[in-house]
């Protein structure tokens, strides 16, 4: 039995049946992760140790005929930006290398007491700024479908070692895209619920008006199952929303009668690779086909989302990454203490200046950078404030377009996964690339991206589906009979 | 490309952000940071004169604690990431005023 | 020429909250240092802020105090700047929608005049922690006990315009935050901080000079030597025709004087920007009603009352009003003298003056709080009413005024134990003048002579013979007589 294969779900069913035990899964993916991860790069850091024993726990539980949950025995790998107490947790950067946290976020502390047992950590884009996974501290994590190419990004890792069966599901975070391009790029199923319905406390902050938690899975039933376990409001986070969670397994439904999609024509444009376009429209096509009503819709100010972006999630960077300096816990300069050299700054400050120039990758000084100057004396309203009016009328726009339909559907990610290298030194083009998914954290919506297709190199594609505010479950629904109704997510990457 | 961001402009904005540059990299983030805010312009294209910003996407509102203290870790815990330390204090470079 | 100065004041005082302002950590002073530290007062990356809700009520209380316009919607924003006590290098504050403005504080000066110092605003923000710097200047060490505590700080417009001014300013201001339990103002804890901008101009004039900010003030007394030094520096280079620039300067409390601070152009951008981790804070009119109601009279309210209705005059009404405890006291002891004694004639006089002088005289030579001694409103009255009925007299009152206060024995009851219901009988009183006038020829004689204190000296004879118990006032009676005759 190829166990690595397997969905949570069908994993849970063995375990229940008692055909296997956890252990056995846990040690047959370290195996495979140990064999076949140097081609990837995936992970950061394997906690196999604390891993086998909660396995055995959890195995103790099952001999004792005690009741488990859906994720109970089930491996999980977690993206390196979510605070894991006791296991380093880096955000793929050399500043928080030997950052080992005492506290657990809110979705850990969740999995723990649904009894998942947590694989590592996983790579992505330095504090998650990037859509490639090459900004990286620990290398370039590779796309497991062909290795010459990106996973995506940021939350690459998490979406790569689901797809090369390094872990069943994972869970990723998402600011302008990070978990649906990957997700798109490696051939998995991506969820970035709405902002607000799974607590961010523990979510290291990249922009805390836009980021949020959400999972990679390898069907459609896995991620309702895992939202199942990882929404809910937080106390300790005042942006989380007290609002019932509903059953999103109830959601499985095959079918798409009445369903009413909309598509925007905004999101056919020059620049989307023709590919990309014609599988979007063959799914379209299939959902017509199951009885789905199709409107045109329109999204005006699209094309003014990725500039509004690019100011506000470097603004809120900029503040949110201060902190990294050296004083109170992660990395600090070797070269401190021989104080202030040109005279001109203090001894702290010229640490300060030492630690985040050789903590910082490029990519984080250059938002850091933008943001500050967006923020600064005599600019904050030529910038930041219009780049907020604007987050307005993009808003607008999904209001207006949500009067007519359930949910939207648009691509992912203009092309499918790209070389590595190919943008790394062209920063615009690679901000360019989120043009379909920032739109959706602008307005905090809930979207997910599914597998719909390949490129002629066998490159997977992804399609986007938007829903209402905390409408997951529509989602859900329209996902799941999409999935029924094809069969690109049971296409395998080889990876020998 | 427009010269919107200068190279001294880069240098102040390093400074607030406690990044030290050198030589060629202020040239590069100048160039690259230009590159960006000229495509940003793209925003004054729209009015927004009768628009109310968005701070927040969520209407929420009045979310509060109760003043009810809870026991902090100990300070080990709280000194066990610091680069520095001494007599449970964290310990940093001369700050002078 | 003629110069006034032009003062506005900001104050940072600390709010008497059990926890931070966004974190469950205590704020209790003293500790250890780092030992009131968590995750999200020490900025660990991944924490998020929730508002302490007993701070808001705080926030509501001072601004009805100040006279302020409570902002419906309020917002916290960010204000970035890089320190060592400062863990996430951002302090959360209001700069775009603070909590209220537009308010006033009415003081009232030398010779009744009064004047109202305007209120800019008044916002909430978290308190930074505390840097030490190691004497052989090698090192700084950081305590972060105090990160995260809420201060409320209060802008004042530039309304006042001397030294003095600020003085009975600051103290009706600390009156208020201590009478309504907002701040327990202890400067010497850092509870209490003030910054003021100062700009001198030729009097008569109404333009605002380019003003100096001048921090670090940690008591009352700095921040007026402070100002007054300020004051003569800047008059003394107008009279030489030298300009006053716009600049940030620090106290040298070793030179007493006030000196420039390191002036880095970035100093003061702080790249505001809305909190993305809190939404808006509302404040409904039913809150700020509710909080109204439960609100105890503001101290310089009751002084207005204190003074009209009870004729009380200044400096009994300042003693008694200086704190809520001793204020409340006053009330319940008019009340029971009204109520427990009718027609025994206590007087609200005869209650200020016993608090005002012998009991305060106590509670300041043993360094010690009314609450924590065991006096209580009845008592006091019942000393007073002892006295007033003529059962003792002033002095005894006084020498068992302790014992009552350390041991909350019942006057009556010391009296009755002690024996010392005090002599009224004449007859009684007039023996034992006769003996002392007997004993005492000499002192008689210098008296005859004209010596005053002589015949202070016969009744303190008197008062001793009959062990204090002698009705003053018929000892003087008795005594005036018999020397007469003589
Ligand atoms: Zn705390």
């Amino acid at each position: 039995m190829e166990l690595h294969k397997s969905t949570a779900h069908e994993l849970h069913n063995l375990l229940v049946e008692k055909k296997i035990s956890s252990l056995e899964i846990t040690t047959s993916i370290y195996e495979r992760i140990e064999k076949l991860d140097k081609k990837i790069n995936s992970y950061i850091t394997l906690t196999k140790e604390s891993a086998l024993q909660k396995a055995k726990g959890v195995d103790k539980k099952i001999s004792k005929g005690e009741e488990i949950s859906s994720l109970s025995g089930i491996p999980i790998a977690i993206k390196d930006i979510i605070s894991t107490k006791e296991i380093r947790t880096t955000c793929g950067s050399k500043i928080l290398s030997n950052y080992i946290p005492i506290y657990d976020a809110t979705v850990i502390e969740k999995l723990k007491k649904a009894d998942a047992v947590i694989l590592g950590k996983t790579n992505m884009d330095e504090f998650a700024m990037g859509s490639s996974t090459e900004n990286s501290a620990y290398g370039v994590c590779r796309n497991p479908w062909n290795i010459s190419t990106i996973p995506g990004g940021s939350s690459g890792g998490s979406a790569a070692c689901v797809a090369a069966d390094f872990a069943p599901l994972s869970l990723g975070s998402d600011t302008g895209g990070s978990i649906r391009q990957p997700a798109s790029m490696c051939g998995v199923v991506g969820l970035k619920p709405t902002y607000g319905r799974v607590s961010r406390y523990g979510l290291v902050a990249f922009a805390s008006s836009l980021d949020q938690i959400g999972s990679f899975t390898k069907d459609v039933r896995d991620t309702a199952i895992i939202l199942n376990i990882i929404a809910g409001h937080d106390s300790m986070d005042s942006t989380s929303v007290p609002e019932d969670v509903p059953n999103y397994t109830k959601h499985l439904i095959n079918n798409a009668k009445n369903l009413k999609i909309g598509v925007p024509k905004e999101y056919f444009i020059k620049g989307t690779s023709k590919e990309v376009e014609k599988t979007i429209l063959n799914s379209i096509e299939t959902f017509k086909k199951l009885g789905a009503e199709i409107l045109e819709i329109s999204l005006p100010h699209t094309e003014y989302a990725v500039a509004a972006y690019y100011i506000i999630a470097p603004a809120e960077a900029s503040s949110n990454l201060a902190r990294y300096d050296g004083v109170h816990y992660g990395y600090r300069t070797k070269d401190e203490g021989r104080g202030a050299r040109d005279g001109d700054i203090s001894a702290i400050v010229d640490m300060y200046e030492r630690t985040r120039d050789e903590g910082f990758g490029d990519e984080v000084k250059r938002r850091i950078m933008l943001g500050t100057y967006a923020l600064s004396s005599g600019y904050y309203e030529a910038y930041y404030l219009k780049a907020l009016k604007v987050r307005t009328l993009i808003k607008n726009d999904f209001d207006e377009a949500f009067k007519k339909c359930d949910v939207i559907i648009t691509p992912v990610s203009p092309t499918p996964a790209f070389k590595i290298g190919e943008k790394i030194s062209d920063p615009l083009q690679m901000y360019l690339s989120d043009i379909f998914t920032i739109p959706v954290n602008l307005a905090g919506l809930p979207a997910i991206s599914l597998p719909c297709g390949f490129s002629s190199e066998g490159l997977p594609i992804g399609l986007q589906i938007i829903g209402k505010p905390f409408d997951e479950g529509k989602i859900l629904q329209a996902s799941y009979t999409f999935e029924q109704n094809t069969e690109y997510h049971l296409k395998k990457p080889k990876l020998n | 490309m427009k010269n919107i961001i200068n190279k001294k402009d880069v240098e102040y904005v390093a400074r607030l952000s406690r990044l030290k540059l050198k030589g060629e990299q202020t040239e590069k983030f100048t160039r690259q940071l230009n590159t960006i805010l000229e495509y940003i312009e793209k925003l004054n294209e729209l009015d927004t004169s009768k628009t109310e910003p968005t701070s927040h996407v969520v209407p929420l509102r009045n979310v509060r604690r109760k003043d009810f203290q809870k026991p902090s870790p100990t300070v080990e815990e709280v000194l066990k990431n610091a680069p520095d330390k001494e007599r449970g204090y964290f310990k940093v470079p001369p700050i002078i005023e | 020429m003629e110069y006034e100065p032009v003062i506005g004041l900001e104050i940072h005082a600390e709010l008497a909250t059990k926890t931070k302002l966004f974190c469950s950590c205590s704020t209790k002073f003293g500790a250890s240092p780092n030992s009131q530290v968590c995750p999200i007062c020490m900025g660990l990356p991944g924490v998020l802020p929730v508002v302490n809700e007993k701070a808001v009520e705080h926030m509501i209380i001072t601004a009805l105090a100040l006279n302020c316009t409570i902002t419906r919607q309020t917002k916290f924003d960010r204000k970035n700047y890089y320190y060592p006590d400062l863990p996430k290098n951002y302090q959360i504050s209001q700069q775009y929608f603070p909590f209220a403005k537009d308010g006033f504080l009415e003081i009232k000066l030398l010779g009744d005049e009064k004047k109202k110092i305007g209120i800019g605003n008044i916002h909430l923000e978290e308190d930074a922690g505390k840097n030490i710097h190691l004497e052989n200047g090698k090192a700084s060490l950081v305590d972060l006990n105090r990160t995260g505590i809420p201060l409320v700080e209060i802008v004042t417009k530039p309304d006042l315009r001397s030294p003095e001014e600020v003085e009975i300013f600051m103290d009706t201001l600390r009156d208020i935050l201590l009478y309504t339990e907002v701040s327990d103002c202890k400067m010497e804890e850092g509870s209490l901080r003030f910054e003021a901008n100062i700009s001198v101009r030729e009097k008569g004039q109404t333009h605002l000079p380019p003003r100096v900010e001048i921090k670090n003030l940690n008591s009352f007394k700095i921040v007026l030597l402070a100002i007054k030094h300020e004051i003569e520096r800047q008059t003394k280079m107008l009279e030489k025709k030298e300009k006053v620039l716009q600049e940030t300067r620090l106290w040298d409390e070793e030179k007493q004087i006030t000196r420039l601070m390191r002036s880095k152009e970035e100093a003061h951008d702080y790249r505001y920007f809305p909190e993305p981790d809190l939404p808006p804070l509302f404040i409904s009119e039913e809150e700020i009603e509710k909080i109204k109601k439960e609100m105890p009279e503001l101290p310089n309210v009751r002084k207005e009352r204190f003074i009209t209705k009870y004729r009380m005059n200044e400096y009994d009404s300042r003693i008694i009003l200086s704190d809520k405890e001793t204020a409340d006291f006053f009330e319940e002891c008019l009340k029971l003298g009204e109520n427990v004694y009718p027609g025994t004639s206590i007087f609200s006089k005869d209650i200020a003056n016993w608090i005002a002088g012998p009991v305060t005289r106590y509670l300041n030579e043993h360094n010690t709080p009314l609450s924590k001694t065991q006096i209580t409103p009845q008592y006091l009255v019942e000393l007073i009413s002892l006295v007033n009925k003529g059962l003792i007299n002033q002095n005894t009152a006084k020498n068992i005024l302790p014992e009552i206060l350390e041991k909350g024995k019942a006057p009556q009851e010391i009296v009755k134990e002690k024996g010392l219901i005090q002599v009224t009988d004449e007859e009684e009183i007039s023996q034992a003048v006769d003996k002392i006038l007997k004993e005492n020829q000499q002192v008689i004689d210098d008296f005859k002579k004209g010596k005053t204190n002589a015949f202070s000296f016969l009744v303190g004879q008197v008062m001793k013979s009959t062990k204090g118990k002698a009705n003053p006032q018929t000892v003087n009676k008795l005594l005036k007589q018999k020397l007469e005759i003589l």
